[in-house]
């Protein structure tokens, strides 16, 4: 694409077409050969790349990446789709960095190399910020600054914590990482230190911050990508290495993230209420939400870690599906102030009907996927904490009114003046949502789909994690001599 | 009967649903109905016959697919046909197709007219799987799902702020209500194992007597699981304290009060406690709060329904006064009472509201009881329909809600509970008053002058066949209805509680022939007395309510505002939460605190960044001059050091 000249904005889109469309038919063979029995990686792929640091191209897939990939193939489509009228300057810059982020979240979600992992943890910032920075909304600046920021000083305490697991195994890669024997307390910094690039992206309560102002001011297609599939990579990571890596130190913590997750369930959705743009309200309620996810990460239990992961991508799928709404009303009339709107049931009845689906998805209608996420999620946390879970579920109340009140205000009562005579959605439009919307009725009734395809990778995980903590139990003597050993890492 | 042809029962209405809103605005348009009636009528002529074989004593219990299965989590898609089921689903489908028709006059002309029918088909698709449900997840899919047709159905003329308003409010309280239940059916997992009905019961007996800590509290685990399901139950059923949304519910087109908010739905929180009695009977606590909470609401609605003037929300209280009864009923182990109440109230309360809607018809949409009068001679059958309405529910002896109101009272003060009688005296209470509201309404709607605008007098009409065709079925309904179950004292034989008695087992307590006859008299006196009061303050002295409202000021403003609750939890809840959502968390945590800091951090680094600057201020004199400091300490380092080991 960098060789097209930039006149030739058809082809350009084209090329971004094709080739999301290409990986999505790659992800076929992938769904159809992929092994539901099993919790070894498949379709593995390694290469040797820098040899004297012991590091390797190292790719391949199980149950708690698959429906990642899959989603990020699809989100990627979908964000060719939304830009193609929408993006009118700097086409050709704007295809190349979406194109490279889908190229940078695939690779996040099947690298098996830690290093590469981190390659492709932080390739995927620069098109994002140049994403929300160039093609953003008013204060896209501060929004893209404060994103890059806040996920750098995640990521490298990330690195800190990466050249200290190479150290004590001397090589990158999970598996073999995965056989170490990693000593209590230096599973508890490690863990903290993974922790903070992962909370930062979630984003976990109280590193939320760059998320509003991230996901208001990106065009479309980047909330779409921001909300899909970026804030999934640090529910990712623990489920790919903080718990697996650190099982010790991530039962240990649970009282504290299981905490951070219910005070996120709860102030995510009351600040929620209080927002007058359109976007931001959606922006805020994927605090609330993704609340959820790591509450049910860190129920370390079946149907916690089961219900966390389908929430990744039931959140994905409706909050994504929300901001494209957005971006479709927002294209026709350039606001995004709740009291802008009002009656627009009247004016774009299909878009409605939409809307009315992903809302009620959103505050987890049973038939929906929301419902299945959230359930699995509180009966999870309930069997480890049941405050944590009672705490929670009231974040479905608050889901409720602010959703709702948004919905009232935007597609009830009067018509506002400023709206009148809006064009419903066109074809492409529906062409975009619908997959969304099948998905979401598909989760929501038949879940057991998404479910089996992930149950033998968590089966396995949590065995992990629960297993290597009771063989693994320290008495004190041993612990204090951990400590010397973590000084002689130095 | 095929083995699984119940199955189309629920899926009928969903296919017309479906055809509906895809193709009724565009290929349907004016004849949507055809479509949903069909559905409707088909799932009604299956209940039928599902339920003779029933009575044959078959009972299905019958898993589709498995709906969710994680961990030990395995819930079905299943369906419990049983004599609760059966009832339960003769009440839905039909009073669904005579609301359908209804609505083909009622609806006439409405821009919305397919979206109508297309969502009273769904409605009626999710209350069907909410009955014939086999276990706890699926019953709390339908009770969500029937509560966002609900959602539809009372913001059906959105356009009006305060049609979106009471939507809203109707589906934000019961997720109050909802969050009790949803918590009770995890914790009846965990105890469990299962969320199936049958493995639930019959895993009961171990579960007896096991303590949960709840806030360092140890508490009787059933009871709580108990309270908590009734929790939703409250909700759904609008029972004190959630009974707030009902009467705003009333901005819904009067067809969709008659089934969703009379009939069908607001009944599943009696339905659920009925269905799940035997985790109730397991706790003597949960079921006397289910008694006293059934017993006050009766009481409170009854007495705001007194001085309402709106047709619709007297009639709305009404309907949270009569589900009270259906409570008190189950809270003292007569479920099958309870359930034989929802049935007859089902056909009478429909028909109150129907009748209202056919007089809202005539009144050109016009509400208020004061602004009526007269209109017997205008419309006949909503007039005779409606006052037999009326003589049902205050209990007038051989009509079906004496049969059923009579039912509950004798059970209630011939039960073990202690708080029977207490129960049984706010039921008795609450009948006085029903009988007068009841009749207030008649007398001020039909009866005396017409006191309207005399445009509209003189376009008063009956209104079209397919709208007074329901009223005159619901009437035959509203009489013959109760004769299911003539109690053995009347010479009848109980046949509804005998049907029931293998879901809901037989209701404790002793109450002698003698008692029951004592109560039956009385409620008769005092439903007698109710009418002939409201027949002397509005027919024969119709100054006096006018005086007793001023000499009683207070106590009128109190009930005629329905004792400030709403405004209560406006400035409680509504207001407080927004208050501290706005100028705690997101002022001065969100704002302040954290953006403080997390903006703080680049200013401060900024700062000592602009500190260090003065170091590279580019002068060789400045270099060399701390370079020569630097030597300095270092050579004093070295030479210390040196003296040190000396």
């Amino acid at each position: 694409m960098a060789l097209v000249n930039r006149r030739q904005e058809g082809l350009i889109k084209g090329i971004a077409l094709v080739v999301s469309v290409f990986t999505m038919l790659l992800t076929i063979p992938l769904l159809r050969g992929f092994n539901k029995g099993t919790a070894e990686l498949q379709f593995v792929e390694k290469y040797e790349w820098i040899k004297s640091w012991n590091i390797q191209y190292y790719l391949g897939i199980d149950g708690i990446s698959i429906l990642m990939v899959l989603l990020s193939a699809l989100t990627a489509i979908l964000c060719v789709l939304i830009s193609w009228n929408t993006v009118k300057d700097k086409v050709k810059e704007f295809f190349i960095a979406l194109v490279l982020v889908e190229g940078a979240m695939i690779g996040v979600f099947c690298s098996m190399d830690l290093f590469l992992f981190y390659i492709f943890w932080e390739a995927m910032l620069i098109p994002m910020y140049l994403i929300v920075g160039v093609w953003g909304g008013s204060n896209r600046i501060y929004a893209a600054i404060k994103f890059f920021l806040y996920t750098l000083v995640g990521s490298v305490l990330m690195l800190i914590g990466l050249i200290i697991l190479y150290v004590h195994g001397n090589t990158f890669e999970l598996t073999k990482l995965m056989t170490l024997q990693i000593p209590y307390n230096l599973q508890l910094l490690l863990f903290w230190l993974f922790f903070a690039a992962f909370a930062v992206k979630v984003p976990m309560f109280p590193v939320h911050t760059w998320l509003p102002d991230a996901h208001t001011e990106a065009p479309t297609a980047g909330s779409v990508v921001l909300a899909a599939i970026l804030i999934k990579m640090g529910a990712y990571g623990f489920l790919r290495f903080s718990l697996p890596l650190f099982p010790q130190a991530s039962l240990a913590l649970t009282p504290a993230m299981l905490t951070l997750s219910a005070i996120a369930i709860v102030y995510g959705g009351l600040i929620c209420m209080v927002q007058s743009d359109f976007k931001r309200l959606i922006a805020y309620s994927s605090v609330s939400h993704m609340g959820f996810v790591t509450l049910g990460i860190f129920s370390l239990n079946m149907n916690g870690v089961e219900g966390g992961l389908l929430q990744m991508v039931n959140h994905g799928v409706v909050t994504g599906a929300l901001f494209l709404c957005i971006g479709i009303v927002y294209d026709r009339t350039h606001t995004r102030q709740i009291t802008d709107y009002g009656g627009l049931a009247s004016v774009m009845p299909i878009y409605s009907a939409f809307f009315i689906v992903f809302t009620f998805a959103s505050i987890g209608l049973p038939g929906t996927n929301g419902f299945i996420g959230e359930f699995l999620i509180i009966l999870g946390g309930f069997a480890k904490s049941p405050l944590a879970a009672i705490v929670s579920c009231s974040g479905i109340i608050i889901g409720a009114i602010y959703m709702l009140w948004l919905y009232q205000r935007v597609f009830f009562t009067e018509i506002n003046e400023k709206i009148k005579g809006l064009k419903d959605v066109n074809a492409l439009e529906i062409a975009i949502l619908l997959p969304l919307l099948v998905l979401v009725f598909w989760i929501g009734v038949y879940p057991e789909t998404f479910i089996s395809m992930i149950n033998t990778s968590v089966t396995a995980l949590i065995d992990r994690v629960h297993g290597r903590a009771v063989r693994d139990s320290l008495t004190m003597s041993e612990a204090i001599k951990n400590l010397s050993h973590l000084s002689n890492l130095k | 009967m095929q083995e699984t042809s119940f199955l189309y029962i629920p899926l009928l209405p969903l296919i017309a649903f479906v055809l509906n809103i895809l193709l009724g605005k565009r290929v349907f348009k004016e004849r949507s109905h055809w479509i949903a009636i069909a559905g409707v009528a088909a799932s009604f002529v299956l209940a039928l016959l599902t339920l003779k074989e029933v009575l044959n004593g078959r009972v299905v219990n019958f898993d589709l697919y498995t709906w969710l299965s994680s961990g030990d989590l395995k819930v079905s898609v299943g369906f419990l046909i049983d004599p609760l089921t059966a009832v339960m689903l003769i009440v839905v489908t039909t009073v669904s197709l005579l609301v359908h028709i209804y609505s083909i006059g009622y609806m006439h002309e409405d821009d919305g007219y397919y979206r109508f029918f297309s969502y009273l088909s769904l409605f009626t698709f999710f209350m069907l799987m909410l009955v014939m449900s086999n276990n706890f997840l699926q019953l709390y899919f339908g009770w969500e799902a029937v509560g966002l047709c609900s959602y539809f159905l009372i913001g059906f003329w959105y356009e009006k702020r305060s049609a979106a308003v009471a939507a809203k409010k109707a589906f934000v309280v019961n997720r109050f209500g909802d969050f009790g239940f949803g918590l009770g059916v995890i914790l009846i997992f965990l105890t469990f194992g299962s969320l199936h009905y049958n493995t639930v019961f019959r895993g009961l007996a171990s579960a007896v007597g096991q303590t949960v800590n709840i806030l360092g509290i140890h508490t009787d685990l059933l009871t709580v699981i108990a309270l908590l399901l009734f929790c939703g139950a409250a909700g759904k059923s609008a029972q004190l304290p959630l009974h707030v949304w009902l009467p705003d519910a009333m901005e819904g087109p009067t067809p969709v009060s008659a089934l969703i908010h009379a009939a069908t739905m607001v009944t599943a929180g009696v339905f659920m406690v009925a269905r799940t009695n035997p985790i109730f009977n397991a706790s003597p606590t949960a079921m006397t709060v289910v008694a006293l909470v059934g017993g006050l609401t009766a009481l409170f609605a009854a007495t705001i329904a007194l001085v309402q003037n709106d047709i619709k929300r007297v009639i709305a209280y009404s309907t949270v006064s009569q589900l009270g009864y259906m409570f008190m009923a189950c809270g003292v182990g007569a479920y099958a009472a309870g359930i034989f109440h929802l049935y007859t109230h089902a056909f009478f309360k429909a028909l109150l509201f129907l009748g209202a809607g056919s007089v809202m018809h005539a009144m050109q949409g016009q509400l208020d009881i004061q602004k009526m009068g007269g209109l017997k001679k205008h419309m006949p059958i909503t007039f005779w329909t409606m006052f037999v309405a009326s003589l049902s529910i205050s209990g007038i002896p051989g009509l079906a809600g004496f049969f059923s109101k009579d039912e509950i009272l004798f059970r209630t003060i011939s039960s073990h509970n202690p708080a029977g009688i207490i129960v049984w005296l706010l039921g008795t209470a609450a009948a006085l008053l029903t009988a007068f509201y009841s009749f207030r309404v008649v007398f001020l709607t039909f009866y005396g002058n017409f006191r309207g605008d005399a445009e509209v007098g003189k376009h008063l009409h009956e209104s079209p066949n397919t709208m007074t065709l329901p009223l005159i079925v619901l009437g035959v309904g509203a009489v013959a209805a109760g004769f299911v179950g003539i109690p053995h004292v009347l010479g009848g034989h109980d046949n509804f509680a005998v049907f029931l008695s293998s879901v809901v087992g037989h209701p404790t307590g002793e109450g002698s022939v003698a008692k029951e006859w004592a109560v039956m008299i009385l409620s008769v006196i005092i439903s007698l007395t109710g009418i002939g009061s409201a027949y002397f303050m509005y027919i024969v002295r119709p100054d006096l309510p006018k005086k007793i409202s001023v000499s009683f000021s207070a106590v009128h403003r109190v009930l005629f505002n329905k004792y400030y609750v709403d405004e209560l939890y406006d400035i409680v809840i509504v207001k407080g939460f927004y208050w501290i959502s706005n100028n705690i968390l997101n002022k001065v945590v969100e704002k302040t605190v954290i953006e403080g800091v997390v903006n703080g951090v680049p200013s401060i680094v900024n700062w000592i960044g602009q500190r260090l600057r003065f170091l590279q201020s580019g002068i060789v004199f400045h270099y060399s001059t701390i370079m020569a400091a630097g030597l300095l300490v270092m050579a004093l380092y070295v030479l210390f050091s040196i003296w040190k080991t000396l």
